[in-house]
Order: structure tokens, then sequence, then C-alpha cells
């Protein structure tokens, strides 16, 4: 009786549960009604179906209206910040081959439409976790590239003063709740940040970004699970970049489609093109509404693709160079900035223009971050604990 | 002030502390309809509602997660573990997340929450469901573990425990939740935290002791009387921050020590006091220190041997006389 009710409150599920019914599993992948704006891409097929090469015409026009529907202003912004993203990344990769960046380093390049599509579709007082692979997220989010440098060089001027590193930013003034280390350990964390919105009565939501491999993890679906049973809002954004380090999807996943892993819990569930970043922005936009109108989960798989290795330490002796350039051929910057142009939002001078200051503003990262200090030596025992500890010496 | 379990002190502690904040919450396997595993949560589901007492599927690392996460956007969540023995589910959380939190994030997210739950050895249950697990929590800078041995103590340090900023363990012994004795009713009733209580004064040796170890101790002690040796009972009751001083200052007047324990005695507590105390009153000590743990090996079912695999009086009255020299 109730999962009947929820059905009715719930669209999405609805369809997905009576394609799982009538269709092979193969074909149940759990759309949202409006499937064909999404972009949706067979994995099995992809080189096949890759719609920029050649998009059906379903795609191409809700790409169109996707452009119609959205100012300049707001377009002109979305693309400053994955290009902030990339320009942000490359200097990281410099620094961590000097030697200023120590540790693990593990860049967006390639996944930028993901962080900043979903990004541009929340509040500012909205939530966001995610895993170690964050510098973008926290821009994305509001932070300072100065802050998020001078975190990476080590230093005190960093968003955690030095103390997290490269995944480790946090940001509480901007509800950016981390930066986690362990694979999927931000699942739950995030499950719980939406479980105390709605009971403190607030209409909030909850993004929460992993890589395909955390899926495997038990935190994925003992969330998952809650998630749904408590209707809470948060939602689940599985940034499937097609590899865990270095081992395949197909390699680590029984079942690779992972937007089907949603009707084990009758979440609600889309696949995205996650190099299409208005894309991202619309899926991430219709699951907001959910969340924010009637504290439902989402999940969403969003397929895109790491250029770079899984971190400055990668070989990359586990995919070919032909294969990173097939992908490369989509690189989302370069599909949003043709677009951009073909529909006359920018031109090429403008472009320019915002690539400058992009670099201008990179550069003052790296210049604050080097000349932040280090964290004072005492700052090693502080903030151990919040209340202070009696003397017992 | 009123005669009651500790099971009923740790119900007063709950609904006293959810009565006075409402940020505070509960959470666990049966901890509402049910009213407890253990009953320590008994009533409170009625009192306050389904959505202050919550009922979880079994998924231990999953709602200690989400209890984490529920502290870092500002509530105060109380965890409860059925037995702690499934908190092992739930470690990546309360390691990875609760204690690490506020120094990764250089001191923004500080997280209040408690996990609680019976722990240490229980009636027959064998090898999984009976374990004392202090000194893996102990270990990581970030938490604070709790053992109660008496209801008042429990009442009064579990509500210091959901008042405190930082994430708390807090233990409860399984088989002391019939144990009896004096609570206050005061609401404003609370224990400070790493703070150590003399359960018993003396002066010719000393016994610290947590946990289920305490009532045997202090009988031990007794009996340590009639034979004229004099027995000061230290009762830690916060393992991490651990009171180091009182058992130091002990020490220094009685020059022997004996620490007991139910837990397994490798990388245990005791070791760690042992190493204080070495390394803080080397010179006061007459005799080494001596520790009586449980037996190193997995918890047996068969009553005999699961008697003998904890510690009892006539092991701990021996100590104390091997520490004097008396035997």
């Amino acid at each position: 009786m109730l999962a009947a009710n929820h059905f009715k409150a719930d669209p999405i599920v609805a369809k997905s549960t009576q394609d799982m019914k009538k269709q092979t599993p193969e074909a149940s992948r759990v759309v949202a009604e409006d499937a064909s704006a999404t972009g949706v891409l067979d994995h099995d097929e992809a080189e096949e179906t890759d719609h920029r090469l050649d998009p059906t015409q379903a795609v191409k026009d809700a790409q169109k209206r996707r452009f119609a529907e959205l100012d300049r202003a707001t377009l002109i912004g979305i693309y400053r910040q994955m290009l902030l993203a990339r320009r942000f990344e490359e200097k990281s990769a410099e620094a961590y081959s000097t030697g200023k960046i120590g540790g693990f380093c593990h860049l967006y390049i390639g996944q930028e439409a993901v962080a900043v599509g979903a990004i541009s579709a929340i509040r500012k007082d909205d939530y966001v976790l995610t895993s170690y692979r964050e510098h973008a997220h926290a821009i994305a989010k509001g932070m300072s590239p100065d802050s998020v440098m001078a975190e990476l060089y080590g230093k005190a001027g960093g968003c955690s003063h030095g103390k997290g590193g490269s995944m480790h930013m946090f940001d509480k003034e901007l509800n950016f709740l981390g930066g986690h280390g362990i694979v999927g350990g931000q699942i739950p964390l995030a499950t719980g940040v939406a479980f105390a919105t709605k009971y403190k009565e607030t209409d909030q939501v909850t993004l929460c970004f992993f890589g395909e491999a955390a899926v495997n993890q038990g935190a994925f679906h003992e969330s998952m699970n809650m998630a749904q049973l408590w209707k809470l809002p948060c939602i689940y954004i599985c940034e499937n970049n097609q590899y865990g380090m270095g081992t395949s999807l197909e390699r680590a996943m029984s079942l690779q489609d992972i937007s089907q892993k949603a009707c084990a819990y009758e979440i609600a569930a889309e696949f995205v093109d996650g190099m299409d970043v208005l894309a991202v922005r619309e899926a991430t936009l219709r699951a907001v509404e959910r969340a924010r109108k009637n504290y439902l989960p989402t999940l969403l798989e969003v397929r895109t693709y790491r250029f770079m290795g899984h971190s400055m330490s990668d070989p990359g002796n586990y995919r070919t160079r032909a294969e990173i350039e097939r992908h490369q051929e989509r690189d989302p910057l370069k599909l949003f900035s043709t677009s951009l142009k073909e529909e006359g939002i920018m031109n090429e001078e403008e472009m320019k223009k915002v690539d400058d200051e992009v670099r201008a503003e990179v550069d003052h990262a790296v210049r604050f971050a080097e000349e932040s200090p280090l964290p004072a030596p005492e700052e090693l025992f502080t903030d151990v604990y919040a209340d202070p500890l009696p003397e017992n010496e | 002030m009123a005669i009651v379990t500790m099971r009923e002190a740790l119900n007063q502690a709950l609904r006293e502390e959810m009565q006075r904040d409402e940020s505070v919450f509960l959470m666990g396997e049966e901890v509402a309809a049910y009213q407890g595993a253990y009953k320590v949560t008994k009533g409170l589901l009625e009192e306050l509602g389904p959505k202050r007492v919550i009922d979880t599927p079994i998924t231990e690392l999953g709602f200690a997660g989400l209890g984490v996460g529920a502290a870092m956007a500002g509530l105060r969540p109380i965890v409860e573990f059925m037995t702690f023995n499934f908190s092992i589910l739930a470690t990546d959380q309360i390691i990875n997340s609760a204690a690490k939190m506020l120094y990764m994030s250089g001191g923004q997210f500080n997280i209040p929450i408690v996990f609680r739950g019976p722990g240490g050895s229980a009636f027959q249950v064998s090898s999984q469901h009976s374990q004392a697990l202090e000194s893996w929590f102990a270990y990581f800078p970030g938490l604070k573990v709790v053992m109660p041995s008496t209801p008042a103590d429990a009442k009064g340090l579990l509500k210091s425990s959901i008042r405190d900023n930082d994430p708390v363990i807090f233990i409860e012994q399984e088989r002391m939740y019939g144990s009896k004795g004096e609570v206050s009713d005061d609401p404003e009733f609370t224990i400070p935290l790493g703070v150590a209580d003399v359960k018993r004064e003396g002066n010719d040796a000393t016994i610290v002791a947590r946990s289920l170890m305490v009532p045997v101790v202090l009988k031990a002690a007794e009996a340590l009387e009639k034979e004229g040796i004099s027995c000061e009972v230290i009762d830690p009751r916060t393992i991490r921050p651990l009171d180091i001083k009182t058992i130091v200052e002990s020490v220094k007047k009685t020059n022997r020590v004996v620490i007991a324990e139910e837990s397994h005695p490798f990388c245990g507590v005791a070791a760690e006091i042992a190493s204080e105390i070495m390394e803080r009153a080397f010179d006061y000590l007459d005799a080494p220190v001596k520790r009586v743990s449980g037996v190193d090996v997995p918890m047996p079912y068969a009553k005999n041997l699961e008697d003998a695999a904890i510690p009892n009086v006539d092991q701990l009255v021996a100590a104390v006389k091997e520490v004097s020299y008396l035997e």
C-alpha cells in the first residue's frame, strides 16, 4: 500500500518500475520522462552513439532548448566556472610536478561539466559533499581559488589551514562539507546532512558526489536504502568516469548500468551525459525540485571521463592513448564553447577575455599560496577536540 | 535521590537531555517500537515521538555515518549500537569521519555525537557477541571513551557526553544493566568527562579498574582488608581523556599498583596505564606494575570456560599480594 502511494507521487520511479516489469534488464534503464533531453548514451556502444559526432535530432533539439532557456550572463558564468576549474587543475599539476604540492593530488580535468553543471542548479545555502577529487567542486561552490590552492600547498591560508590538503577541502560558511578520502565515505555523511535539513524543516538540498567505484561500497547501498525509506532530500551524483583508479568499470561491476541500481531502492534515477554541462544542470534541477518540494532523493548517473591519471602518480598503463583521445573529442569545455559560439552567445574574442581573467585568477591563487605562511608549529595540537580537556598533567 | 538500576539511570539521562535540547535525537536498531533490545530506551518513543526516536535498519555503517553527517549540519545525534560488537561495521565512519573531521577541516566541523550501547563480556554468547573494544576507540585522538561502573556515574557521564561537543564512545557493560545504586534526580546532575573517581580509599596498594571490573575489585579489596591490606580503588570512568593524574597520585601514596580489565591484555588500556605510571612515577614503585586482564583468546561459550576468561576476585587478591611481596 505504502509502495503504491510512492509510485503515484513519483512519476519517475513509476516509469522505471513499469519498465522493469515489461522489458529485459538491458533495456530497462531508468530515465526521466524526458529521456531524449538527457542525452542518453549506451555504455556498450559509446563510440557508435557519440552524439557530438552523430547526435539524434531529439538531442540537438534539447540542447537548443536549454540554450534558449538560459540568459547570457548565466551561460557565460557556467563557461567561466568550467574554464576556471580546468586552469586551476592545470596549475595544480604544474605545482605538484615541481614539488610545491605533496601527497596525493587527484585532478578533475575532463569532468568539469559535472561539478559545474550540478552546482549551478542549487542555491548558495544548499550543501555539497564529495570525494577526494574535489578542487573544482569547492571552487564551484564559491570557495576562493586562493584558499583552495593554499590548502594544496599546505599553508595556513588554506581553507583547512593546511591540515586537510588536497583531499579535505571544507568551508562551513559556504556549506561545502568536504572533501572525503575513503571511497564512498561521504555518502552516509551527505545522507545525514539531508536528514538534518529535513529534521530542521528547512528546504535545503544536499548534493552528494562520488565516483562509480564507490557504488560497489556498502556505504552507497546502505545510504540509498535509508534515503528513500526516510524520504531524505539528497541528490546522489555518481560521476561515472569509468575507472576506479586503474580498474575499469567492466572489471569491477557486475551490473554496469548504475542508474538501474536505484530500482533496488525505489529511488528515482536518470542517466546523464556528463560531457554536456547544460544536460547535467537540467537533470540536477529536476532532482532539486523533487528534493526541495517533496523531500525525495534522486540518483544521477553522470557519464564522464577523466583525461588525467587517477592521481599524479598514475602510470596510465591500463588504458590506451587512443581511448583517451576519443573521449577528448567530447571534451566538455570544447563542446560547450562550440555551442556558445554557434548560438551566438560568445565570440572568440570574448572567450579569450574570459580565459585571460581566469588565468589571472589562478596566477593570483598561486601567488597567494606561495606567500601564505606555513601553519604555526603549535597548530599541530589544535582542533583535535572542540571542548577543552581537563588538566591531567 | 532514589535507588535505580543502571538501565533506568541511562534511560533518565536520555530522557532528560532530549527534553532539554530539541537538536538531540536518538537512532539505532530497535530503539523505538521495540523499546530497546536491552530496554534502555523504554518509553522514549511514546514520550518524544518518531521524529526524535528512530528505528534504523540493520545498517551500522550507514546510520553511524548518517549520524556524523547530521552532526556536521548542526544536530546532536545519539547513535545506539545494539551492542558494540556491531560497531565494528561502523568503524570507518567513527574513526575516519567522526574522530578526524574537526582536525582535517582546520577546526570548522566539530562532531557532537554519542555512540552508545552495551559492550564488554555478555552472558554465554560466544566470541562475536562478547568482547571489550575500548582500546580500539581510545587509540584515536579526536574520540572520547567513557565506561561507567555505577548507575550514578552512568547517568552523570551520559548527560555530559550528550552535552559534549566532541564524538563520545559510551560503553555500557552488558552484564551491569541490572546493577543498582543511588542516582540523583536533579536534571542538572552531570559528571565531567576525564575525571577519575576514587571508589575506595586505601594506603597499601592501588587497584585501577573500569566498568565490570569495579565491583569485582571492590570485593577483592574487602577481602584484603580482612587480611590487613588496605587498597585504594580508582575508576578512571573516562578512558580518553584519561585522568592519569589521580592514578599517579595514588601510586605515589601506595607504591604498588594492580590494573584490572576484562579486555584482552595485548595493546590494551591497562598496558597504556602501566606505561604512563612507569614514565611518571617509576621511582615511587616498590614492585612492577601488575596487570590482571581477560585471557588472550576469543570468548568461549561454555560457562566454565567463560568464567575462566574474565578476571575474578581470587585473581585480584592474589595480584595485590604479589605486588606486596606477600605470596
